[in-house]
C-alpha cells in the first residue's frame, strides 16, 4: 500500500488540486509538497502528492502499474 | 526495438553482469512489498545467479500492523454510533477472531477511505464518532498527520485515530539484529524514500554495515540496485545508493516530515514478527492526544494472538519463504487469508502465491 500513482495537475485550488492518473481525473492535496503548478507531474499516495517528478518517469511508471496490475 | 524489447535486453544484460560481479553466496533483501511483487512477476529472481538469494522483508504495512492493533480496530469497529474508515487493504486482514470486513457484514459502520482527509470530510457530515485506521509508513503518515492537524482546526470533536503509524528504520536495525536473519544487502523501498530520503539510511548503513540500495517499481531499476549491490559487496564497501534519482533526493521530502513531526512522536510499536520495535511506531504528540482513539474510547487491547499455523512473522523477517508455510496454498489463500501476507497484494505470500505457487 505504499505505492504512489503519477497524476498531472490539471488545477489547483487553495491546497487541494485536481489531478489526471492516466485519462481520470481525481483530487490530491499539495500541501505537502513545495512549488506545484499546472502541468506538473506528481506522485500521489492515499490523497496526497508527495513529489514532484518528471513527466517521462511518470509515464513509464503509469504504464508499469498497469501492466503490473496494480493501478 | 520497442520500448518492451529494449528493457528485456537490458534486463538480461544486467543479469549477465550481476553473474559476474557475485561471486558468492549472497543474500538481499527486498525491503519492501511491492519489490517482492515486482520480482514474481517479471520473474526477475530466475535471471539471477543460484547463489544470489532474495528475501522479502517487513515492507508492508498492511502485513506488520500486529494483531493486537488490528483487534484495536475491531473492538473500535463493535461500539455503538462509530463509523470506522479504513484504507481498503486493512479489511480482509484477520485479528483474533475477525476482520473488518466480517465486522461490516454483521453490521457495523466500517467503510473505504482512499485518503485520511476523506474521514475528516466524513466527521464533518455526521454525528458519529469517526476513528480512522492510522496504519502506515512513513509513505502515508503525513497525510495522516495533515489529517489531525485538520480536525483540530475545524474543530472536530468526533474524530479520532488509532494511532499504528510505524518507522521504518528502526525496524531495519531491529531485522539486523535478528539472530534466525542474516543480510548482505538491502534494496530500499521507493516510496518511503521519497519521504525520508537517501540520507535517513546513511547511520543505518554504517552502523550494521551493509550496503543499501533506493530503488523504484521498474523492472530495470531494480536489476540496477541488485547489480549496485553486488559491486559494493565485491569491493567491500557499505553505502547508501540511489537510483531512484527521479523521485528520491538526499533529504526526502521536508514538508512531509515537519507534518509528522508537528503531530507525532517517535514510540515503542508492535511489528508483526519483529515484536516490539524501540521507536518503531508513532503516538499523538500532547497537543494532540484528544485526536487518540484507544483513550478517548478506554480501550485495551489484548496482547498480540496470532493464527496458529501462520508464520507471517517469519516470513516478514525473511527467516521463512511463504512456500515454507505448513498453511500456504492450503488452508491460506487470497481468497481466505489466515494472515496478512496473503491478503496484502504487497505481500509476500500473495506474491508468491500468484506468481510462483
Ligand atoms: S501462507 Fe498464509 S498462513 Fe502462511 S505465512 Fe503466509 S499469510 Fe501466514
Amino acid at each position: 500500500m505504499c505505492v504512489a500513482i503519477p497524476a498531472r495537475i490539471v488545477q489547483i485550488e487553495d491546497d487541494t488540486a485536481t489531478v489526471d492518473i492516466g485519462g481520470s481525473q481525481s483530487t490530491a492535496r499539495v500541501d505537502l509538497i513545495e512549488e506545484v503548478a499546472v502541468g506538473d507531474y506528481v506522485l500521489v499516495h492515499a490523497g496526497f502528492a508527495i513529489t514532484v517528478v518528471d513527466e517521462e518517469h511518470a509515464r513509464e511508471t503509469l504504464a508499469l502499474l498497469r501492466e503490473a496490475g496494480l493501478l | 526495438m520497442s520500448k518492451r524489447e529494449e528493457a528485456i535486453a537490458e534486463s538480461h544484460r544486467l543479469a549477465v553482469e550481476i553473474s559476474e560481479v557475485c561471486d558468492r553466496p549472497t543474500i538481499l533483501m527486498e525491503v519492501c512489498g511491492t519489490h517482492a511483487h515486482q520480482f514474481a512477476r517479471y520473474g526477475l529472481a530466475q535471471l539471477l545467479p543460484d547463489h544470489l538469494q532474495l528475501l522479502s522483508g517487513p515492507g508492508c504495512p498492511v502485513c506488520v500492523t500486529s494483531a493486537s492493533e488490528i483487534d484495536a480496530a475491531l473492538m473500535l469497529a463493535r461500539l455503538s454510533d462509530v463509523t470506522v474508515a479504513t484504507f481498503g487493504d486493512m479489511m480482509r486482514v484477520p485479528g483474533s477472531d475477525s476482520t473488518l470486513s466480517r465486522e461490516k457484514a454483521r453490521g457495523a459502520d466500517v467503510r473505504v477511505v482512499a485518503s485520511p482527509i476523506e474521514a475528516v470530510a466524513l466527521a464533518e457530515r455526521t454525528e458519529h464518532q469517526v476513528i480512522l485506521i492510522g496504519i502506515g509508513f512513513e509513505t502515508t503518515t503525513p497525510g495522516v498527520a495533515v489529517a489531525v492537524r485538520e480536525a483540530k482546526r475545524r474543530g472536530l470533536s468526533n474524530f479520532t485515530l488509532l494511532c499504528a503509524g510505524k518507522r521504518l528504520i528502526p525496524a531495519l536495525d531491529a531485522l539486523m539484529a535478528a539472530e534466525d536473519v542474516s543480510l548482505d544487502g538491502l534494496l530500499g523501498p521507493g516510496h518511503v524514500s521519497t519521504i525520508i530520503g537517501a540520507g535517513a539510511y546513511r547511520e543505518f548503513v554504517m552502523r550494521h554495515r551493509v550496503p543499501c540500495v533506493i530503488a523504484g517499481f521498474e523492472p530495470v531499476q531494480m536489476l540496477r540496485a541488485v547489480l549496485a549491490l553486488t559491486r559494493q559487496l565485491r569491493d567491500g564497501r557499505a553505502e547508501v545508493q540511489n537510483v531512484y534519482r527521479g523521485a528520491v533526493g538526499e533529504e526526502g521530502n521536508t514538508k512531509a516530515l515537519a507534518a509528522i513531526d508537528e503531530v507525532f512522536e517517535p514510540a515503542d510499536a508492535e511489528w508483526r514478527g519483529l515484536g516490539v520495535i524501540q521507536a518503531g511506531g508513532l503516538r499523538l504528540r500532547e497537543r494532540y492526544t484528544q485526536f487518540d482513539a484507544l483513550t478517548r474510547f478506554e480501550i485495551d487491547p489484548p496482547d498480540s494472538r496470532e493464527h496458529a499455523e501462520c508464520c507471517c512473522g517469519e516470513v516478514l523477517r525473511g527467516a521463512t519463504r511463504p512456500q515454507e508455510c505448513c498453511a500456504f496454498g492450503i488452508a491460506c489463500i487470497p481468497e481466505n487469508p489466515l494472515g496478512p501476507c496473503m491478503v496484502s497484494s504487497e505481500g509476500a505470500c500473495a506474491a508468491a502465491y500468484r506468481y510462483e505457487a
